[in-house]
């Protein structure tokens, strides 16, 4: 820190090289146990095909509305599907429209970002407005209109779900490219002679990735809810392909009889959200403390 | 009252608990402060003189701090006070200045209210009779058409100008002491000469004492009685102004001193400087801490930390191989050639 | 103040000659911030030039303005020979290893996500110049000269570092090219004393050893004085005063020059400063704004009712000593 930088009571005023700010960087046991939720979630819809899981869409395999036992340990639904298999293979659908939505809404809005943050001008000004226009279009409603003219099949669940996040990812990753764009290191970059392209992929995008990555869990969490709600309406991938959000809706009509039907799948939902909300929030502020050091 | 110092402390420690263990701050610190007089502080980054103001305030955080020793101030413990109890002498009887103005005003309250407010709760006055004192004070501090002023916000004023607000404030209840952290280490070279200056006069009027802390031994030089170098926490030397600038004897402050360009010196002149860098608080070596970066650091300076020992009166240095009367032209004569070692360290 | 004209600027071949710089922004509305407003200057090879004034006063800017980052609004720039303002896209780019820049805040100066020696092999790898091994061998040399351990401090990130060996590393970085000019923005003032006197002992032997010729941008008068050949000081975006360092300090001829000497705390305890001076504020004036005529007249000692009409032209009130001023200060007849 230096003499003609504010000294305030932080422990940064306190070291004379910044390095306390460093102290207790560490991302937390919280911020680890959601990470582990997500991978053992991640993990299990991955390998859901080869664990010992009956097929979820057969019908009839086994009695209905089953308790959990050793041989269905979250039971069966209403057509005697397993629960557990139905649940797994339903967080397949949930988190590949969860990470494609936003790894296409990172990927676009990022870069439309990040060339609107660093060049401004027209450009940002017309991406601007149409951020702000996109922003204030009921989503629900875009939604419902194109899946309902483009059909209910998982890329264009996928397509719409990013498309929407496209605008949200590009604001903020605008806002940090800004924030780094006026930093002096840009300005010896250009003072050396690097062209634009080089700066915003050498410079610049390394500093606002991280953060970018840490909305994009969040983000995530958004998108499982948004399809499960799309699901929970009939509007997402068509059964009998089991979803979060339609397991959901099928378990709501039994819910006097049998609540576990609707449990197990709102379970799983919350605590995935649960878990990328907390995940996503801590990532942000250990980047935050990170850059607050510097 | 006893004829004690208006403002004493005591072996004062205050450390901050991190994770890399205890950033020592401020690491037993004594000084007393008469009535009516100003002591320098001066040191640079990490030093400790700013916790040390704070400290002597109370203003630190409330948890991962660690502080001990005892500020007395006009035979009143502070150190053993409530928040209650502080808050009806701070702003009343001890004021505190920071060095950023514009963080330590409001910004979405109108000055007027800001400087009211203080006299409202110390003195209790009404708004209207506030607001006639407010006009004076901001006229006193030399805020030309102070009644539009007091109908402004922060943002309104220079830079300058929000420190002159900063400084009403803080003098709105007739203190009888003043702490000062880097009161003009954000404002331009000519506005500094006024704010100091500003302070002065106050000063002189109230009877005020102060506490003016620095990293610029030319801001104290003219404006203090006395003076105490801090470094890595802890107080290095402590003299009479005079006595400190003619007959330093700590090599911290002789460094110090002849590491200052001095825009009376001719141009290309070359530095003495000090190598290395400021010391880490957190990680505190035995012996003095100096050490690594003095050139006449030996094995003793490594080994023993040195106390502070008394010079004459009033002066009092801590170190083994003391800066000796008639060194110090001697030094100055052949100081460019041993200068070339420099800032090599690293 | 108001300095314009060019009479100042010297016959001869001039590494550096900016002539008429004009630089503006649009602010608010209707606005314009007129942060530099015909100001001319020259560098000669080997020199240093200081560039001396407050907050505001647009020396930042005009040091930005050199680099044409961003251009001027209006004015030329030559350098080698050629006017910057001028050359497009690639030929500017071709100029930018001769002419380099270390900023005020070292921290912000380097890219947090990257190890020094990727900092320093930057510039080779935007250029394309030398193999592998030679990129490393020239790290190697630069790191060294500019007081850095190439092989403890190469793989680390600048977070690691001070705020005096980060300064280092952006005087190394500014060397990788060879360059023959650096614009020296505020490079001591975010750092301690003590360090401070590391960088200007550093910069004065890169500059021997490199051969280099320096523009010093910095607001403390005595540091500018330890470096600098000649100095021209600003304020609100106009030049006052430019003469010889030396001389310019002896026997200020403008008034702000005197105003700003006489402010300068001097750590000379004999020295009591005069508390009933300035005892009043004076607002300011605002670069969005600027008074008219001299546009120092406001807060002038000396301003008369010309001043607030007529902008003062740049002459010699003594040899190579130039003031924009209608009533220079005489030399040696004040106390210095």
């Amino acid at each position: 820190m230096a003499a003609a930088a504010p000294a305030a009571v932080t422990l940064a005023g306190v070291d004379g090289d910044g390095e306390a700010a460093y102290v207790g960087r560490r991302l937390g046991s919280t911020f680890w146990i959601s990470a582990g939720w997500v991978a053992l979630v991640v993990l299990a819809a991955v390998l859901a095909g080869v664990l010992p899981l009956q097929d979820p869409t057969a019908i009839g395999n086994n009695a209905p509305r089953l308790g959990p036992s050793a041989g269905h340990l979250l039971g069966t639904d209403e057509l005697g599907r397993d629960l557990l298999s139905r649940v797994l293979y339903g967080a397949r659908t949930s988190l590949t429209v969860g990470f494609a939505a936003i790894a296409f809404g990172l990927a676009v809005g990022g870069a439309i970002g990040l060339v609107a943050g660093y060049y401004r001008g027209r450009l940002d000004a017309l991406f601007n407005g149409l951020a702000t226009v996109l922003l204030a279009f009921p989503a629900l409603i875009f939604l419902l209109t194109v899946v309902t003219f483009l059909g209910q099949n998982l890329v264009d669940v996928v397509l719409t779900l990013g498309v929407l996040s496209v605008a949200p990812i590009a604001r903020i990753v605008r806002a940090n490219t800004m924030v780094y764009a006026n930093r002096e290191f840009v300005l010896a970059a250009r003072a050396l002679g690097a062209r634009g392209h080089r700066i915003l992929l050498r410079e610049i995008l390394p500093n606002v990735l991280p953060g970018a990555l840490a909305f994009s869990l969040v983000a995530i969490a958004v998108v499982i809810v948004a399809e499960g709600a799309l699901s929970f309406l009939g509007l997402s991938v068509r059964p009998p392909t089991p979803t979060w959000g339609g397991m959901i809706a099928e378990g709501g009509q039994v819910l006097a009889q049998d609540g576990l039907v609707a449990l197990w799948p709102s379970l799983a939902m919350f605590l995935t959200v649960l878990a990328l909300n907390f995940a996503g929030d801590r990532l942000q502020q250990y980047f935050e403390v990170r850059e607050g050091g510097l | 009252m006893s004829g004690g110092a208006l403002l004493e402390v005591d072996a004062l420690r205050t450390h901050f608990l991190t994770g890399r263990g205890a950033v020592r701050a401020v690491d037993g610190v004594s000084l007393a402060v008469e009535r009516g007089r100003t002591l320098g502080v001066v040191g640079e980054s990490g030093s400790g003189k700013t916790v040390l103001a704070r400290s002597i305030m109370g203003l630190l955080p409330t948890t991962n701090v660690r502080r001990e020793g005892r500020v007395t101030f006009d035979g009143r413990e502070l150190t053993g006070m409530s928040p209650a109890e502080l808050r009806e002498i701070w702003g009343a009887e001890l004021s505190m200045v920071f060095q950023d103005p514009m963080t330590s005003l409001n910004p979405v309250v109108r000055i007027g209210r800001q400087i009211t407010e203080t006299m409202r709760f110390h003195l209790g006055i009404r708004e209207s009779e506030a607001r006639a004192r407010a006009v004076e004070l901001l006229r006193s501090v030399g805020i030309p058409d102070p009644e539009r002023r007091l109908r402004e916000h922060p943002h309104q004023l220079s830079g300058g100008m929000r420190q002159r607000v900063t400084i009403a404030i803080a003098l709105a209840c007739g203190p009888r002491m003043l702490l000062a952290d880097e009161p003009t280490t954000a404002l331009d070279v000519t506005v500094q000469a006024q704010i100091l200056n500003l302070l002065g006069r106050q000063q002189r009027e109230l009877h005020m004492a102060m506490v003016l802390v620095t990293h610029d031994l030319g801001v104290v030089a003219g404006r203090t009685d006395d003076i105490a170098v801090m470094y890595a926490g802890r107080i290095v030397e402590l003299a009479p102004t005079a006595v400190l600038f003619s007959d330093m004897r700590m090599r911290y402050t002789q460094a110090l001193f002849r590491s200052i360009p001095r825009v009376t010196d001719p141009g290309h002149r070359r530095l003495v400087a000090i190598g290395g860098r400021p010391p880490d608080l957190a990680a505190r070596a035995p012996g003095c801490s100096f050490a690594p970066r003095c050139r006449y650091a030996r094995d003793r300076c490594w080994a023993e930390t040195p106390p502070l020992a008394d010079a004459g009166p009033g002066h009092q240095f801590a170190c083994w191989y003391p800066v000796e009367a008639g060194e110090a032209e001697a030094d100055a004569a052949s100081a460019p050639l041993s200068a070339t070692a420099d800032g090599r360290r690293i | 103040m108001a300095g314009s004209g060019t009479a100042h600027l010297r016959n001869g071949d001039a590494l550096l000659r900016a002539e008429h710089l004009v630089v503006e922004f649009p602010a608010g509305r209707r606005g314009r911030v007129h942060a530099v407003s015909d100001v001319s200057l020259d560098v000669f090879p080997g020199e240093t030039l200081g560039l001396v004034g407050e907050s505001g006063c647009g020396k930042s800017t005009t040091g930005r303005a050199i680099m044409q980052l961003p251009a001027p609004t209006a004015g030329s720039v030559w350098f080698e020979g050629r006017d910057l303002t001028g050359l497009s896209g690639d030929a500017l780019r071709r100029t930018r290893t001769r002419l380099q820049m270390i900023f005020q805040d070292p921290i912000s100066s380097l890219n947090p996500r990257r190890r020094v020696r990727d900092i320093l092999t930057e510039p080779l790898a935007i250029w394309g110049l030398g193999t592998p091994a030679e990129r490393r061998r020239r790290v190697a040399e630069v790191m060294e000269a500019v007081g850095l351990d190439a092989d403890t401090a190469g793989d680390r990130r600048p977070h690691e570092f001070s705020g005096g060996q980060c300064q280092r590393i952006s005087i190394a970085r500014a060397l990788m090219l060879e360059p023959r000019l650096v614009i020296c923005d505020e490079p001591v003032s975010a750092l301690d004393v003590s360090v401070q006197a590391q960088i200007l002992n550093l910069l004065k032997d890169m500059k021997a050893r490199y051969g280099l010729t320096l523009v010093f941008i910095a607001h403390d008068l005595a540091v500018v004085r330890n470096v600098s050949d000649r100095v021209a000081v600003m304020y609100l975006g106009k030049l006052c005063e430019v003469a010889p360092a030396d001389d310019l300090y002896r026997a200020p001829a403008h008034p702000y020059t005197m105003t700003l000497l006489a402010s300068v705390p001097v750590p000379d305890p004999g020295v009591r400063p005069d508390l009933s001076a300035d005892d009043v504020d004076v607002e300011l004036p605002s670069p969005l704004a600027p008074p008219s005529g001299c546009r120092f007249h406001t807060r002038c000692p000396r301003a008369e009712a010309i001043c607030a009409e007529r902008e003062p032209e740049m002459r010699e009130v003594a040899g190579g000593h130039f003031a924009a001023c209608h009533f220079p200060l005489e030399p040696h007849t004040h106390p210095a």
